[in-house]
């Protein structure tokens, strides 16, 4: 059975999330692929307020296509999280609380999430055009001419994901495949 | 000589790239509906659900949000001229258009290091081989980044043999992980030069599934790495199981005395391409 979360999420309810479980999200997500990503980090190096206010915010690694009429994007599925990896930890450690995307993060990540309370989840690559029919509403908040790449704010409804890092420690990238591969053996 | 307007060719690649972005090839889906079938895990039954509901719900919608850079292979008879302007043109015209009106993601950047989008997909990275014959053979495989990024090339020594090849290939896939959107497509080039593997690694990802290397040797060596690849339980999206790749294709050429290239082109599960033949 999926969990329904709402976002954005208190540091009590990432405590309750463990590696594995299935969630689905409902609430306010920000997009920021690689570009935003560059430019936010220099943004908090100088001192500078960010366009959305980081602490206990959510990040959506997506780039979504133009949106069809009648829809608030178009394809819009995760990309691979770790090209963020060089940035996320200050970020997770400035109060950023969940993380979505896809693949693998770094050891630095990993303890940034531990350290911070925080969640890192994944939704189906290449499932684009079914996740974009849990976006309701986008609207760009920040870098336009980042085009795909600029940070938009999304309202989303019964997002499907799965938890891979938690605050305990967790990867079920490790311990997924670990299963199944012992079930293969036996 | 027969003659080909630019504007046929335009028109030709701008229909491509939106079919291709939209549609599923009938092998790759086949090839996924067949894995679903002998798939034991119970999560990676669920995603490979979700990725079959995709493909078949999508509609107008491109089946991934990365639409990717618009790879275009040209097959260009000899006997052919075309006419009305520059064919290279003709083609960035054309994915320009496809990726605009068909409101597909414009993922390319002008320049690798001062990355400023180009912001109509341009320029398209253009493969052109003179065959005999009048026809003009045009094919649209729009590449994604995720899986772009995990490939690799090795200049591998002739004392590394098939079982060097063999360990390339199952590190590459290793490393992929869940990166590249797994269930994969693998393209695998052997031989030639340098740059060369690399071409033939892309254009193995381009043939029919199912189609094994004419050569017996190398339709073995396919089907063992595809064996091997799919015994690592990765599974869909990196979350355990039996598929890891849907298929793998090598392409081979001679090479010198002192070398045996290898590149990988890892793929994901939306392994897109659409041909029209003019």
């Amino acid at each position: 059975m999926a969990i329904s979360v709402t976002l954005p999420m208190t540091k009590e309810a990432t405590t309750s999330l463990r590696a594995g479980d299935s969630v689905l999200l409902s609430g306010t997500i920000y997009t920021a692929r690689d570009a935003a990503h560059q430019r936010l980090h220099e943004m908090m190096q100088a001192g500078e307020t960010l366009p959305f206010d980081l602490d206990g915010a959510s990040i959506y690694y997506v780039g979504p296509s133009p949106a069809q009429p009648g829809m608030a994007v178009g394809s819009a599925g995760p990309t691979t999280s770790s090209r963020c990896d060089k940035y996320t930890p200050d970020m997770l450690d400035a109060g950023l609380r969940v993380m979505l995307g896809k693949g693998k993060r770094s050891d630095a990540v990993k303890q940034a999430v531990v350290r911070n309370s925080a969640v890192y989840l994944a939704a189906t690559g290449g499932a684009g055009a079914m996740l974009a029919r849990c976006i309701k509403d986008a609207e760009i908040v920040a870098f336009p001419e980042f085009g795909t790449e600029a940070v938009r704010k999304l309202t989303i409804e019964n997002f499907p994901a799965v938890v891979i890092l938690d605050i305990h420690g967790g990867d079920y990238y490790e311990t997924a495949r670990q299963s199944y591969l012992k079930t293969a053996e036996s | 000589m027969r003659e080909i307007q630019v504007s046929t060719v335009t028109d030709t690649v701008a229909r491509l790239c939106v079919q291709a972005c939209t549609v599923l090839p009938e092998d790759v889906k086949t090839r996924i509906y067949d894995s679903r079938k002998t798939e034991p895990w119970s999560t990676a039954q669920d995603i490979l659900d979700v990725i079959i509901e995709n493909f078949e719900t999508n509609g107008p919608i491109p089946l991934c949000q990365d639409t990717g850079m618009a790879c275009v292979f040209l097959e260009l008879g000899q006997e052919v001229h075309i006419t009305g302007g520059s064919l290279y043109d003709a083609v960035n015209v054309g994915v320009a258009k496809g990726y605009t009106d068909g409101l597909l993601r414009k993922s390319v950047v002008g320049d690798p290091l001062r990355r400023v989008n180009t912001n109509d997909n341009t320029p398209a990275m253009i493969y052109t081989d003179i065959v005999p014959g009048d026809r003009l053979t045009i094919t649209v495989a729009p590449k994604g980044f995720g899986s772009e990024n995990m490939s690799r090339i090795a200049m591998l020594k002739p004392a590394d043999g098939i079982d060097g090849i063999k360990k390339f290939v199952l590190e590459t896939v290793e490393n992929a992980g869940p990166n590249a959107c797994p269930p994969l497509t693998v393209g695998v080039g052997i031989g030639g030069t340098f740059d060369k593997a690399a071409l033939l690694a892309k254009k193995a990802l381009i043939r029919d599934m199912d189609a094994h290397h004419p050569d017996p040797f190398y339709a073995q060596l396919e089907t063992e790495l595809l064996d091997n690849i799919n015994r690592l339980g990765i599974g869909p999206q990196g979350l355990g199981g039996k598929t890891t790749a849907l298929w793998l294709s090598i392409e081979t050429m001679a090479t010198h005395i002192a070398g045996l290239p290898c590149a990988v082109n890892i793929n994901c599960h939306s392994t897109r391409h659409a041909k029209e033949v003019l």
